[in-house]
């Protein structure tokens, strides 16, 4: 039988087709319980590679012959040496081309609407750690939103689009992923903006960015309207988009709201962020499309992958904005969070400029889930 | 501390590091201490569970320079 490496991207439009699949996870049980490749319709079994060495005969009654089997681990190797024992044993299987480290660092770009006057706006889907990204393109220009590291996916997208990127911007200080928009600003001499009370620490120049300032995208401008609303952190600032979409950074999520503890102070912004939740987005249109920062679970993904709800029905349906109780609030957004995302702290501070980690460090530090949320 | 064998397994990716020292620990006696070298991030995890997994004990680990090197007790 033959073994056949499936690429993320193929293993993306599995999770997007809702497709029954089937998932041999090689990592140690650690591993595979902090973190695995998330779909509705897949079984797992972990089993780790070191087990397995001397064959595979004790697992083959559980592994299946009536769907498709993906052997998975950290970066490829170990899974390719156990779906060739799958193969010698008779089983046809695949692996996943360069392991969770690619699955990791996979970005699916997913158009969410349509703007004014033929603009358009991508969200770019991390499916394995749950981040989002978005791009805004309008007559040739493209303004870029919580980009991750992987810049050049960014970069290719707008040269196939045939778009220059002119602006880029970090909704807040991230301390779950490396910001590629300081790289990507350098590289398209576009303008970097940076809430300034979240970079007080930062080693480089941005332009600031406030509540109420306004960005055009293209000839036929577009608007991008910053909307101050901390909580997550101190800067944390939303956008309003074409009048039509609510880029909510790490403040609201489709079924979770944003953690107020990550950079180290959630007793003082607890009051920021029910403000921001409970007063500023309340004056806003429950029309809006809510794109968010992240997603924690893959019940979030809309039919096409994306994910987006339009405000009224999170008022609607999100539990964390329908607690009434000030104080039962507090209790929600401080007490048992989940654990922090991994190195967020380094994190942070690789994304102040402080520190420069190289590239493979990165990809450790990153490792992981985002947890950037309460439910 | 002194190993009864040192395998190097520096530059190797996974799962070869785990892949040799199972073949290098099949040939000590019981009790006996294999000492390994890796450069493999990953080894870290993996060895402490390999050993755990296999009735053997991680006796000690300490990273050098980008050069991990481990204390398995044969179990």
């Amino acid at each position: 039988m033959t073994v056949q490496a499936m690429t993320a991207k193929e293993v993306t439009k599995i999770v997007f087709n809702k497709e029954a699949f089937f998932i041999l996870d090689v990592r140690n049980v650690d591993a595979f319980q902090d973190w695995k490749i998330e779909g509705e319709n897949f079984e797992y079994l972990n089993v780790p590679y070191f087990d397995l060495l001397d064959g595979v005969e004790e697992i083959l009654d559980k592994v299946p012959t009536d769907k498709e089997v993906l052997v998975v681990c950290a970066k490829e190797g170990s899974s390719i040496m156990v779906a060739d024992m799958l193969s010698e044993a008779g089983r046809s299987v695949s692996y996943l081309a360069g392991g969770m480290k690619s699955w990791s660092e996979h970005l699916e770009p997913v158009k969410v609407g349509d703007l004014k006057d033929g603009g358009e706006i991508y969200q770019f889907v991390r499916i394995g750690k749950g981040c989002l990204s978005y791009m805004v393109v309008s007559n040739g220009e493209a303004a870029i939103i919580d980009s991750t590291r992987m810049t050049d996916t960014y970069l290719d997208f707008a040269n196939s689009i045939g778009a220059k990127i002119t602006h880029v911007f970090d909704t807040h200080l991230h301390a779950d992923h490396i910001s590629g928009g300081r790289v990507i600003a350098e590289k398209t001499n576009a303008t970097y903006w940076l809430p300034p009370k979240d970079a007080t620490e930062v080693t480089f120049t941005y332009q600031p960015l406030e509540g109420g300032n306004d960005v055009e995208i293209g000839n036929v401008k577009i608007n991008i309207h910053a909307l101050y609303s901390p909580g997550h952190t101190i800067g944390s600032t939303s956008f309003i988009v074409d009048e039509k979409f609510l880029l909510s950074g790490d403040i609201l999520f489709i079924d979770s709201i944003g953690r107020p503890d990550l950079a180290g102070l959630a007793q003082d912004w607890v009051v920021d962020l029910r403000e921001s939740l409970y007063k500023r987005y309340r004056e806003l249109s429950e029309e809006l499309i809510v794109l968010p920062a992240h997603f924690m679970i893959i019940d979030e993904l809309n039919e096409d992958g994306s994910v987006s709800e339009k405000l009224g029905t999170l008022f609607e349906k999100n539990h964390g904005l329908n607690i009434a109780d000030e104080d039962e609030f507090r209790r929600v957004v401080t007490e048992n969070l989940p654990p922090q995302p991994n190195a967020y702290q380094q994190i942070r501070e690789t994304n102040m400029g402080k520190i420069t980690p190289d590239e493979e460090r990165q990809r450790e530090m990153e490792i992981g889930p985002n947890r950037c949320a309460v439910r | 501390m002194d190993a009864n064998k040192v395998l190097d397994a520096k530059g190797l990716a996974c799962p070869m590091p785990i892949v040799k020292a199972k073949k290098a620990i099949n040939e000590l006696e019981g009790g006996q201490v294999l000492e390994v070298h890796a450069t493999d991030k990953g080894a870290k995890n993996d060895f402490a569970a390999w050993a755990k997994s296999g009735g053997h004990e991680l006796i000690k680990h300490e990273e050098d320079d980008a050069v991990l090197k481990f204390w398995i007790k044969k179990g």
